[in-house]
């Protein structure tokens, strides 16, 4: 055993573990931080966005060293049938500030940046060890951890469990179940490169502003799902992902998603030429605020993508991990300055200050979402944007019909692809979940 | 499922980098006679086609080209066909973007 004990562990060196390791050791917690990669960021993988707020309020100087890509100017959300696609698109200059609101970034760059921070900070930040078990007294109490190094169980007050989606020492000790296949979500990824003037052409950017692509239809083929292209510096991070649910229900493929994805005529050009440097896979909690876990314990809090914290409507999980750390981290400073215990009723403040902030809030506000996209994937996901194409097209062509009869044509294919009932029932429901 | 697609993710994984924990598989299969639907599933679920059929009827997964994402864990750990953990630190893949 490690004689040193110290006054916090925080297992795993994401957006929420750095969040969390950097706040204790800035409040002069004695901090160790174990990362199962060979460094922090080598087992992360996301699309990304970051978010700019959210790490302004951890690091408020971040924009002078951190590896940020691109900041983000324009929104493009597109629904897709196989051969078109119905566009929504945002851009406007006043993104082009000062200090910029999203960025692209490429994880394992950007989380190694983070760990020099909270190495910088003082906390002791240990790579190539893996958590496998948690320790606790013969009240059950968490009193640290065991690892898969020699002589490995390391004590310490509280035991931060910031170890993702995946999140294995908490279910194995009971503290909160496995993710359902219907509560995740899998996305494939792939980083394609190309010069930078060819990106900044293609997306129609100057210099370091940024774009992101989000799209739905027929590419999850029926599936709840989404694809997505950001556009960084040097290269694409382009992927899709599904509900694991429906992957086991239709026996899709995720890599002949993506490569359907990318061969659309609406994708293919953007990325023509490219050289694929990596494929990743990742899953993402979907399960909204009705999978929210049990968040803490006797010596031991829960945060980020391991609490499920994900925020499905707006594709938000890095800010939501982050925010998650840093208010647990400030519970335990709290609780520690006032010479309490980290037992459950003095950390239950971490669920209070959660409660009043965004995440939860946020959650709250779409509780029913997940269940409604889950169970009418097809209407969503397939049907929709069929008939959106179908109508899209039949208002441009210009074929010597009536536009009386064309508007007729139109009301008719959606009213018997869903019906009168199912149109409103559908745009009911969608506006009861949303509210 | 075609060659064609087969090759497909191999060529995708070889992208990508590894370190190899030899003879130590971070994911086991239960052995068995016939694969549950669960099982099954994986064929098809898994993003880096670990887990195959054998000529006898039955799944095996080859855990080299492993990205670590959970799929197969969130299908088939509760059912007790997969023993599911982490590569010891430092082993596995090793994200050069992420």
């Amino acid at each position: 055993m490690i004689e040193e004990k110290f006054d916090a562990i925080v297992v795993g060196a994401g957006m929420a573990g750095n969040a969390a390791a950097l706040t204790m050791a800035e409040g002069g917690m004695k901090v160790l931080q174990l990362e199962r990669g060979e460094y922090s960021g080598s087992k992360n993988v996301q699309g990304a966005i970051l978010y700019a707020d959210m790490l302004e309020k951890l690091l408020p100087d971040f924009r002078e060293d951190a590896p940020l890509e691109r900041h983000l100017v324009e929104q493009r959300f597109w629904m897709m049938d196989d051969r078109s696609h119905t566009g929504l698109h945002y851009r406007s200059e006043d993104f082009n500030e000062d200090k910029p609101n999203r960025y692209t970034i490429i994880r394992a760059q950007f989380d190694k940046w983070f760990s020099q921070k909270v190495r910088e900070a003082g906390a002791t930040v240990l790579c190539e060890t893996t958590v496998t078990d948690l320790a606790r007294d013969s009240d059950g109490k968490v009193i640290g951890v065991r690892t898969d190094r020699r002589d490995g169980e390391i004590h310490a007050d509280i035991v931060v469990l910031a170890e993702g989606v995946n999140g294995m020492l908490g279910t194995r000790a009971g503290l909160r179940e496995r993710p359902k296949p219907e509560k995740v979500a899998l996305a494939v990824k792939e980083m394609h490169f190309l010069p930078r003037e060819i990106i900044e052409a293609r997306f129609n950017l100057k210099s370091d502003e940024g774009v992101v692509i989000e799209a739905v239809g027929t590419i999850s083929r029926g599936m709840t799902g989404m694809g997505f292209i950001y556009a960084n510096k040097e290269c694409i991070s382009l992927g899709i992902g599904c509900l694991v649910a429906d992957f086991q229900r239709t026996g899709e493929t995720p890599y002949g998603l993506l490569d359907r994805f990318k061969r659309h005529p609406s994708v293919a050009p953007l990325i023509e030429g490219s050289e694929v440097k990596e494929y990743s896979a990742h899953l993402i909690p979907e399960g909204g605020f009705k999978a929210i876990p049990q968040l803490y314990g006797n010596g031991w809090v829960v945060i980020g993508d391991a609490a499920q914290l994900n925020n499905t409507i707006h594709r938000e999980g890095s800010n939501l991990a982050m925010t998650s750390g840093r208010i647990a981290a400030e519970a335990i400073l709290r609780i520690k300055s006032r010479n309490q215990p980290m037992i459950p009723q003095y950390l239950a403040l971490y669920k209070k200050m959660l409660d009043e902030s965004f995440v939860i809030k946020d959650l709250r506000k779409y509780k029913d979402m997940p269940a409604l996209m889950h169970t009418r994937s097809q209407n969503f996901f397939l049907t929709y944007p069929q008939l959106v194409s179908k109508a899209m097209q039949n208002f441009l062509r210009v074929d010597g019909t009536p536009k009386i009869e064309k508007e007729k044509l139109t009301l008719r294919s959606f009213t018997s692809a869903r019906s009168r009932r199912g149109l409103f029932g559908d745009a009911f429901r969608l506006a009861r979940a949303w509210r | 499922m075609s060659i064609e697609l087969a090759m497909r993710v191999e060529d995708k994984l070889f992208n990508n980098r590894y370190l190899v924990d030899t003879g130590r598989p971070h994911i086991k299969v239960r052995p068995h006679a016939k694969p549950s639907p669960q099982l099954l599933s994986m064929l098809k679920a898994c993003p880096a086609r670990c887990y195959e059929l054998s000529e006898q009827g039955q799944v095996e997964a080859t855990v080299d080209g492993c990205i670590e994402c959970g799929t197969c864990r969130v299908i088939c750990e509760e059912s007790g066909d997969i023993e599911w953990s982490y590569p010891r630190g430092g082993y596995g893949v090793l994200f050069k973007f992420g």
